[in-house]
């Protein structure tokens, strides 16, 4: 097992290397040279010099991402051109909103998807069968944006149960805070939850199929165990991939649902910061993201060995 | 060919998704004459006007009528969607085949680059390449490209490697064909099911993101009638007027899923065993 | 030859399927009677039912509109046919063995070999899961898998196919069944493998004591191990009759036909075969199915299905019996 752990973070690293190198890359190939927008109307040549002297910018690109690079590795992902804060501080305290929202839509999506597609597989072609199919059709057909913006309509403005937008921090007041994420969340994981519901249902009906799904009847194990206990495992082990390639989705679909329901979270720092101009916390909410998507994707491949005994070597 | 016109066919939910979209293909190219009123022109007599017959989706906070705004934001998204596919089909199934044909080295290093690109969520890394090229059709068009990429060289390497060792290819080898000769006669032709299907399903994604993009306002420029537009400027009318954002939403959804629809059909008729992979 | 009372008495098992092009019967009116200690092989071609009978007496067809189990199937004089799943589920495994014929994928891969094997007795014996675990070991043990305690922690993809159907084996008899069913055990292994395995089966009826039923298609096997053999052609018996009898004295042409299949100690110049392919079961006529292949076959025999008759050892299902008889 850790064999294989150190195997998997022996290929990452390449990919983060990779991350790191594009990351840097966006801060120099977008237009406009930051000092220059730096200093704005006060432009001149002198101080221009003294500035890119001062931040490096006038080395080999090389040396400057390797000085970024050390930078980046101590936590140090640079300053926002237009607040007073590291970027790395301002990631953090945006992260909290952005994880509740990503992980209570994996949550929700799972605790729906799963059984609904294990009963799905089980009534092939039947009543429930169809409606879950007709559900995980439209799930990955609707577009997260549109299904916030009705949400919305029918839950705040309609309905008047629900707030349309904002904030407030679970510490602070933890129904007020369930109340606000309430529709973001519904909105972010009703494609997720088609996609692991169509993976459930289909990998589920391959594996009722299997030869050890019959011998574990004939051992006398009740339907239900055969169901969750014989057949689930296997079948999860497909969905579990799938969850891991949704979580990229699921960071990028918080982009457009925190700026919907105005979410102080990551993604609304990203829009923010390309409205604004701040390539630096572009950049270091970009790296941020994808480095996390590599580590999350690390964790499924983990859990995916320990459901899988064969890729445990 | 025949065999298989014949099988999609019979395919209901299948031909359902192509019918829709050669309907919504046939309004996006017949826009200009099929609309019923100038998507530009405002009338301040009908602001904020509720579906009629005259103005069958309503109109918009400008007077504006939705019906005609949406069938051009149809020829918008099908344009990004069609070209962004072609960009990343071209580009992916070149990455893939030469990954897999090559193996070794350059296999190592293409994957490598295709994974970094994985990493990068796709809305995220559109927006990105939209910062560095500034809002424009054609630039949404080249992003989304861009971001499609990877799914592609994915496909086609997984295919192109499955065929590789075919006795059909070594059997060319070993005849002395040259290897672009190889790849165009032998390798290609085996791994197009694929990558149709993949090109359906990406379709799908390339309109969405489309929308996303314009709905965030980084995609195309602001008073272009582009789905993704008229949605989020119906977002701030939502109290008095629902059917701005509700209908450029169900033109998007029934595009996406005539998509899905056509791209899960052809799967099932073309592919049947990569069911379960994707 | 065997005057303990039969364990499994079957009396009129049909199955029947519904299928898109029609309803098609796959097994049609089997009468089978299984004694403890006996070993009884239902031989005949892929297709001709021989696995939907086992499937049916083991209540692995779930009743739906889709699949239709009728007749009486008494084990130990208890009447299965109309037992709801729960009570199936109590007699799988703990009085109904079985064992499949494709080791390699009749284990679970996710699995402990050694939690699979006391799953047995965790859901038959009420013990808890150390004795369970503790039994698995033992069982494993006496199906010849060495060092059985450290193999039952490993998983099945660390087993060979020979050892893997050592373990289904240990599955299917942990238990100790009354009637253990085999599937086709040996027609996916090796033919050295295959041997042992014969070897066990016969062990742990030994052991055991329960009646077995060997689904095969090797004649070669069923000489060598069986009593009594049971021929199948198109979900009907076509012949049956204690082992030595029948293959000595073959009457339906189509136990011929299999029998001369089987190479002799002196190799033939080719190897015999039945020509023609078995008959499609939902096209079926009123006649004997085999009478389009049957080189006796009289216009008579496309009319009416021959009865199942003859001595209360040795019973055979043909129009032309008689007039062999005779012969």
């Amino acid at each position: 097992m850790i064999v294989y752990i150190a195997k998997r973070l022996a290929v990452a690293l390449p990919v983060l290397l990779g991350i790191s190198m594009l990351a840097f890359a966006l801060i120099h190939l977008v237009p406009g040279d930051p000092v220059t927008a730096m200093l704005g109307i006060q432009y001149n040549e002198e101080q221009a010099i003294e500035l890119r002297a001062q931040y490096g910018l006038d080395k080999p690109m090389v040396v400057q991402y390797l000085v970024w690079l050390r930078h980046v590795l101590t936590g140090d992902l640079g300053h926002s051109m237009l607040h007073d804060q590291s970027v790395a501080r301002a990631i953090l305290e945006r992260l909290p909103v952005t994880l509740q929202l990503a992980v209570g839509s994996v949550l929700l999506a799972l605790v729906v998807s799963v059984p609904l597609g294990i009963a799905a597989a089980m009534r092939q072609h039947r009543a429930p069968d169809i409606l879950a199919s007709t559900f995980g059709l439209l799930g990955i057909s609707i577009p997260n944006f549109w299904l916030g913006t009705m949400l919305t309509l029918l839950f705040a403005l309609v309905l008047g149960w629900l707030p349309s937008g904002g904030y407030i921090s679970p510490t602070e007041d933890l129904v007020g805070n369930l109340r606000y994420m309430l529709l973001p969340t519904l909105a972010l994981s009703g494609a997720v939850a088609a996609v692991i519901l169509r993976m459930t249902r289909s990998s589920m009906l391959e594996v009722i199929r299997m030869d050890y799904i019959d011998m574990a009847r004939a051992k006398g194990a009740s339907p239900r165990r055969v169901v969750w206990v014989h057949a689930l495992k296997n079948a999860l082990i497909p969905v579990l991939t799938i969850v891991g390639i949704q979580i990229g989705y699921l960071l990028g679909g918080s982009v457009v649902i925190e700026q919907i329901f105005t979410l102080p979270g990551i993604g609304r720092l990203a829009v923010q910061s390309i409205n604004a101009r701040d390539y630096p916390m572009l950049q270091g909410v970009i790296l941020f993201v994808a480095v996390s998507f590599v580590f999350i994707n690390l964790i499924v491949d983990i859990l995916y060995a320990w459901l899988n005994p064969r890729i445990r070597l | 060919m025949r065999e298989f016109w014949y099988q999609l066919r019979r395919h209901k939910p299948a031909m359902l998704g192509l019918v829709v979209l050669s309907l919504m293909a046939v309004a996006a190219i017949g826009a200009p004459w099929l609309s019923p009123h100038d998507p530009y022109a405002m009338q301040v007599e009908h602001v904020l006007g509720s579906p009629t017959p005259q103005y069958l989706m309503g109109t918009d906070q400008k007077g504006r009528d939705i019906f005609s705004r949406v069938l051009h934001g149809a020829r918008i998204s099908f344009k990004v969607g069609s070209i962004a596919v072609t960009i990343a089909l071209f580009a992916g199934t070149a990455i893939g085949l030469i990954a897999a044909y090559y193996g070794g080295i350059v296999d190592f290093l293409l994957s490598r680059v295709v994974d970094v690109l994985f990493a990068f969520p796709d809305i995220l890394l559109a927006l990105a390449i939209m910062a560095i090229l500034g809002p424009s059709l054609t630039n949404v068009m080249i992003a989304i490209g861009i971001v499609y990429i990877p799914i592609f060289a994915r496909v086609a390497r997984g295919s192109a490697l499955s065929v590789k060792h075919e006795s059909f290819v070594e059997a060319a080898h070993s005849m002395g064909v040259s290897n672009f000769t190889i790849i165009r006669r032998h390798i290609l032709p085996n791994i197009s099911a694929p990558l149709i299907v993949q090109a359906t399903l990406s379709f799908a994604f390339a309109i969405l993101a489309e929308a996303a993009l314009s709905f965030l306002g980084l995609g195309v420029e602001p008073d272009t009638p582009s789905w993704g537009i008229l949605l989020s400027r119906g977002k701030d009318w939502m109290g008095e007027a629902w059917w701005i954002a509700f209908f450029p939403g169900i033109a998007i959804t029934l595009a996406v899923l005539s998509c899905n629809l056509l791209g899960d059909g052809l799967r099932d008729l073309l592919d049947p065993k990569a069911r379960k992979a994707s | 030859m065997n005057e303990q009372a039969p364990i499994l008495i079957v009396r009129g098992l049909s199955v029947d399927f519904q299928t898109r092009q029609g309803r098609l019967r796959a097994v049609d009116n089997i009468d089978l009677d299984l004694h403890p200690g006996e070993m009884l092989a239902v031989v005949g071609e892929s297709g001709c039912g021989k696995s939907t009978l086992s499937r049916a007496i083991m209540g692995l067809h779930e009743q739906t509109p889709e699949a239709q189990v009728s007749g009486s199937i008494r084990l130990r004089g208890d009447e299965l046919a109309g037992k709801t799943e729960r009570d199936w589920c109590a007699l799988r495994g703990d009085r109904l063995g079985m064992v499949f014929q494709d080791p390699m994928s009749s284990l679970n891969p996710v699995y402990r070999i050694g939690a699979q094997v006391a799953e047995v007795p965790c859901l038959h014996g009420g013990v808890d899961r150390r004795d369970a675990w503790r039994q698995a070991v033992e069982s494993l043990g006496g199906v010849g898998i060495p060092s059985p305690a450290e193999r039952a922690d490993q998983y099945p993809y660390e087993f060979s196919g020979g050892m893997r159907q050592r373990v289904v084996i240990a599955m299917a008899t942990i238990g100790s069944p009354d009637v253990l069913i085999a599937d086709e055990p040996t027609t996916a292994l090796d033919v050295t493998i295959q041997a042992q395995i014969m070897k066990l089966m016969l062990d742990m009826r030994q052991q055991t004591n329960c009646g077995i039923l060997l689904i095969t298609h090797d004649l070669a096997v069923v000489a060598q191990t069986c009593d009594r053999v049971m021929v199948m052609y198109a979900g009907r018996i076509a012949e049956q009759g204690p082992v030595k009898e029948v293959f000595k004295h073959p009457t339906h042409p189509y136990t011929r036909g299999l029998l001369a299949t089987i190479p002799g100690d002196d190799p033939p110049d080719r190897l015999p075969a039945i020509p023609g392919q078995p008959p499609e079961l939902k096209s079926l006529g009123a006649g004997c199915p085999f009478a389009p292949r049957c080189d006796l076959a009289q216009p008579h025999c496309g009319e009416r299905h021959p009865p199942l008759e003859g001595t209360p050892d040795h019973q055979v299902a043909c129009w032309e019996r008689e007039v062999r008889d005779v012969q």
